[in-house]
Order: structure tokens, then C-alpha cells, then sequence
């Protein structure tokens, strides 16, 4: 059995970042939009926490910690923003929201 | 010890992979709020095996306590289930989230491959110390005192913005 090192919990948090991405970009409901930008969050999260664990230092640790309030501030503002978007256009489809655009 | 470790980090790891694939996947919204809470608590495991005590707690309650009330919540507030027919077809913005996710995966895995070494730091603390909330707290108050102080004032903000947000009307006629 191999010894889990640094690079097992790079590889998995690299796994992490590219599905959120995936996520980010295929999927049209803002929700699950959102969902995939805390797939992100967490990737990063990981990778601060086993940069902290195997270079045996505070940082890495506070750092996710911000991180996680960082992204349940987002959580909250993002999502009464898909609030006030579905009552005023009716659908949380991001391709259907395009005001700006035109 | 080690063999235990790794079947732990091999199951957990499979877990989050299982959760995030299942999030980007499901059409459902709820099917994919439930799959990113079994993400969530897979990936507190995951600190666990890195010794992160507090971050694992913090992650569980933040993450899969509040975050997932919220979304759940959104989604339930929003009756989405009668939206399915959201056009998730695979068209030309698939084919690039697939390329762009993919070439990202590659990339970093490649880097990865190198085998860079990373510096090592000597330190007094060993990686238990590391993970404790007594440590975390003392750290909090010294050397991260402007970041807390900073954390505190956007918490405080985004209470301010949901509120603000939620109760005012952005109909189109007003």
C-alpha cells in the first residue's frame, strides 16, 4: 500500500476544481451554477489544508477557515440574488437572462 | 496505519468524486443539493485524515449544516421541480465545458506529475497541534487578527445584502 502524500490530495482537489468548472459552464440552472462554484471552494479548501498538514504550518488552516466563511457569505447573497431573479423573470434558466445583453 | 489510511483516503476520495460528479450531473436540483451533501461530509473525512480536527467540524456544520439549508431551501421556495424541461441539451456550451474542464484537469495533473518538491518547514508544531481549535483560536488573535477583523465586517455585510436583497421588490413595473 502506497503512503498518501501531498499529491494524492492535489490530485483529488484538481479533480474537484475541473468538475466544478464542468459544472459551471454546462449546467443552465443558476442553483446548481452556484453548487458548482462551491465544488471550487472546497477544492481550494483542500488544498490549502494539505499544504498546511505537509509544510507544518498555521496558515494553511486559517486560510480554509476564511475560506469556508468566504463562501457561506457568498452562499447567502448569491442565492437572494436567484431569489429576486426568479420573481422577476419568471425562470432561473441562465441563458434565458440576457437584459444586459441586448 | 498506513494501509488503514490509505483504504480511508481511497473511500473518501471516492465519495467526493461520486458527490461532485453526481452534482454536475443530475438534472434533478435536489438530486444534486443531496449528492453535494454526501460531497460535503466526504470531504470532512478527508480533513480528518489531513488532522485538521476544527476545519472538519467547521466544514460539517458550515457546509453541510447551513450552506445545504440554504440551497435546499432556494430550491424549494422556487418549485423547480416542475422545471425539468430546462434545456440541458448537449450543445455547443457542453462541448466547451467538457474541453475547458478537461484541458484543466490534464494541466494541473501534468504539473502534478513533475514531482516539484515543496519546501519543508521546520516547526514546533506537529500536525495535530496544527489542527486544534485552541491553536486555530490563538492564531485568530494574534497573527490573524486584520483578516478576523475583516471576515467579521463581509459577514456582516452579507447578512446586510441577503436581507436588503430579499425584501425589496425588483418587479419590472416598479
Amino acid at each position: 500500500m502506497p503512503e498518501i502524500g501531498l499529491n494524492h490530495f492535489l490530485v483529488l482537489s484538481a479533480i474537484l476544481f475541473s468538475l466544478g468548472l464542468f459544472g459551471i459552464m454546462t449546467r443552465r440552472n443558476a442553483v446548481v451554477v452556484l453548487m458548482g462554484v462551491e465544488l471550487i471552494l472546497n477544492a481550494a479548501n483542500l488544498n490549502l489544508v494539505a499544504f498546511s498538514k505537509f509544510n507544518g504550518t498555521m496558515s494553511g488552516v486559517m486560510f480554509s477557515m476564511f475560506g469556508i466563511i468566504l463562501a457561506a457569505a457568498e452562499a447567502a447573497v448569491a442565492l437572494a440574488i436567484v431569489l429576486n431573479i426568479y420573481a422577476r423573470f419568471k425562470t432561473v434558466d441562465i441563458g434565458e437572462i440576457d437584459t444586459m445583453r441586448e | 496505519m498506513e494501509t488503514v489510511s490509505f483504504i480511508l483516503f481511497s473511500f473518501l476520495g471516492a465519495l467526493v468524486m461520486v458527490g461532485s460528479i453526481g452534482t454536475v450531473w443530475s438534472r434533478n436540483p435536489v438530486t444534486s443539493a443531496l449528492f453535494l451533501v454526501l460531497n460535503f461530509f466526504a470531504l470532512g473525512g478527508i480533513y480528518l485524515l489531513l488532522e485538521a480536527q476544527f476545519i472538519a467540524v467547521v466544514q460539517v456544520i458550515v457546509y453541510a449544516g447551513a450552506i445545504m439549508v440554504l440551497f435546499l431551501f432556494t430550491i424549494m421556495l422556487l418549485n423547480l421541480d416542475d422545471e425539468q424541461a430546462l434545456k440541458e441539451k448537449f450543445d455547443l456550451q457542453k462541448g466547451f465545458g467538457i474541453l475547458l474542464g478537461g484541458v484543466l484537469l490534464v494541466e494541473v495533473l501534468y504539473i502534478l506529475g513533475l514531482k516539484i518538491n515543496l519546501p519543508q518547514k521546520s516547526t514546533t508544531l506537529t500536525p495535530v497541534e496544527i489542527g486544534e481549535a485552541k491553536n486555530i483560536g490563538r492564531e485568530l488573535i494574534t497573527n490573524f487578527l486584520f483578516p478576523f477583523e475583516i471576515v467579521s465586517i463581509l459577514l456582516l455585510l452579507a447578512v446586510v445584502g441577503a436581507i436588503v436583497l430579499a425584501k425589496k421588490n425588483f418587479s419590472p413595473n416598479t
